[in-house]
């Protein structure tokens, strides 16, 4: 079953004109970008920095509005959605950002943190918090501290524990191990793989690290300033990678 | 533990010195600071009357300790109204954006722009002149600065990923401003308002010389400074000591300011 659906989805960004009677340059971020995410599989979203991934997973999430194409939510049009509407369908899609240093408010506990998106809806708070944690590995007492106590890697799950507490059907990883050393990045992986087996989860992972990539997602798209260059199964771009592109990235990552 | 900054402990000093003079005052002055005694008048510094009497042979020690208590109360109440409308006119402005945000802040433009001076004549021409004509134009002054410096510091918090996150979660902007904008920018609007404190005093002072603060018999160091002027020959201690009490209030809030703002800025490399 379909979750969710981006047809032709096109972003454009305005940047600092140049002279000043001169148009201002537009830069298209995303171009014309499509593709289909199944109910409880991964996709990865391939590309160097300046790709467009992370506007992409902006438009999914909802905090951006595309200048063409549609982002079906389980069949809802996001950019169409009045706002309560979209606040009502936020805790079925969430996100994991790349730096776990700056997803986590300093000032407040990791629980507090964790049941943001529970309070946010006036869902009830008890136990969730404590289970979320429980899900990603870390102790149901580590919710009274804040996130200076903790490594990256375990603020990381705080933030996946955030993400996942209110049991959303699709969840948003932007470059979410990229800041992880290579034996912490090996277990936050593992941690995703086995919260999309318990809970059903699908996953839209983005990342400029295609090894990573082949090592979770079903199915890949690659995407070069804006363009998508290729899209399929991981397997079969692996094998036979269609553009000098997609070939750079495998180099790059030690796949060729 | 960092051995905290010079300039934060002396300024700490200072202030702790006007504040306690200033809540003393309200317990206990050596003298009834309004006691005229016309045969005492210009008493030099003596064991009854520490730093003598003045023209009118009240006790000049006295006058200062209660003056101290409506500077401070001025400073406090007008930065503490200016500052609470400047937050909050700042966090919508940063929190909504758009023309939203311009609008508030091309006001705020305006603000600055208008002479603080000018806008107490106009109160104290519509209203006589008194002790809230003073604090209104103060707290009118610092409307526009604690806007632009909660904006700004606002907008970085913005663009935080926690932010994201909470949007992510559903918040709405104004939970967002309370829950996380607002608590990571207290320590640069503290700063502020301790600097603009030490300037309230200034203020309140200089409107006080003009006639345009505090009203007699309410002792004012800025209007006793005034007084004083008229006397500058005869006897030039009774505008020396105000304008002691003016600089050693103004110093301490001012190096207050600048060491709390070198102990929570960590853009500021800390070379010791």
């Amino acid at each position: 079953m379909t979750l969710l659906s981006v047809e032709a989805v096109t972003r454009r960004y305005r940047l600092p004109r140049r002279a000043l009677w001169s148009p201002p340059p537009v830069l298209t971020a995303v171009d014309a970008a499509s593709f289909t995410l199944d109910a409880g599989r991964t996709l990865g979203v391939v590309g160097e920095s300046g790709s467009g991934k992370s506007t992409l997973a902006r438009m999914v999430m909802g905090f951006e509005r595309p200048d063409a194409g549609r982002i079906l939510f389980d069949g809802q049009d996001l950019a169409a959605l009045p706002p309560a509407a979209l606040r009502r369908l936020r805790p079925r899609f969430q996100m994991v950002f790349q730096d776990p240093y700056g997803s986590l408010d300093p000032r407040r506990t990791v629980g507090w943190s964790i049941a943001e998106p529970l309070r946010a809806t006036g869902a009830e708070e008890r136990g969730k918090v404590a289970e979320a944690l429980e899900h990603v590995g870390l102790r149901p007492a580590d919710a009274g501290k804040y996130p200076h106590e903790f490594s990256g890697g375990q603020r990381q799950r705080v933030a996946i524990a955030r993400a996942i507490v209110t049991r959303p059907a699709l969840l948003v990883a932007d470059e979410a191990v990229s800041a992880l050393d290579m034996s912490v990045q090996a277990q936050i992986l593992n941690l995703l793989m086995d919260l999309q087996d318990e809970l059903g989860l699908a996953i839209l992972f983005i990342s400029h690290d295609l090894a990573v990539v082949s090592s979770i997602c079903d199915h890949v798209l690659v995407m070069e300033h804006g363009k998508t260059v290729e899209q399929g199964a991981v397997g079969q771009i692996m094998r036979n990678p269609g553009t000098a592109y997609t070939k750079s990235l495998l180099q790059a990552g030690g796949l060729l | 533990m960092t051995r905290l900054p010079p300039n934060l402990v002396i300024g700490a000093v200072l202030v702790a010195l006007v504040a306690g003079t200033a809540a003393l005052s309200l317990v206990w002055t050596p003298h009834d600071h309004t006691l005229l005694n016309i045969r005492g008048k210009f008493a030099p510094p003596s064991e009854l009357h520490w730093l003598g009497t003045d023209q009118l042979g009240r006790d000049v020690f006295s006058q200062l300790m209660v003056a101290a208590r409506n500077s401070v109360a001025v400073a406090l109440i007008s930065v503490c109204l200016g500052g609470v409308i400047g937050v909050a006119l700042g966090l919508l402005a940063s929190a909504m954006g758009g023309v939203v945000e311009d609008v508030i802040m091309r006001i705020a433009d305006i603000g600055f722009a208008f002479p603080a001076l000018l806008f107490a004549i106009m109160l104290a021409a519509v209203f006589g002149p008194s002790l809230m004509v003073a604090i209104i134009a103060i707290a009118f002054i610092n409307i526009p600065v604690f806007a632009r410096v909660t904006r700004a510091s606002a907008n970085q918090i913005w663009t935080r990923e926690y932010v994201y996150a909470a949007r992510a979660a559903g918040m709405g902007r104004v939970v967002i401003s309370r829950d996380h904008v607002l608590p990571n920018i207290a320590a640069p609007i503290i700063v502020q308002a301790t600097i603009e404190f030490a300037i309230a005093i200034l203020a309140e002072a200089a409107l006080s010389y003009l006639g345009l603060g505090a009203q007699p018999p309410a002792p004012s160091w800025g209007r006793m400074l005034s007084e004083a002027q008229t006397l500058m020959y005869l006897a030039p201690q009774l505008a020396i000591y105000p304008g002691l009490c003016i600089v050693t209030a103004v110093l301490g809030f001012s190096l207050l300011g600048d060491g709390l703002r070198d102990i929570t800025d960590p853009r500021l490399v800390r070379q010791r």
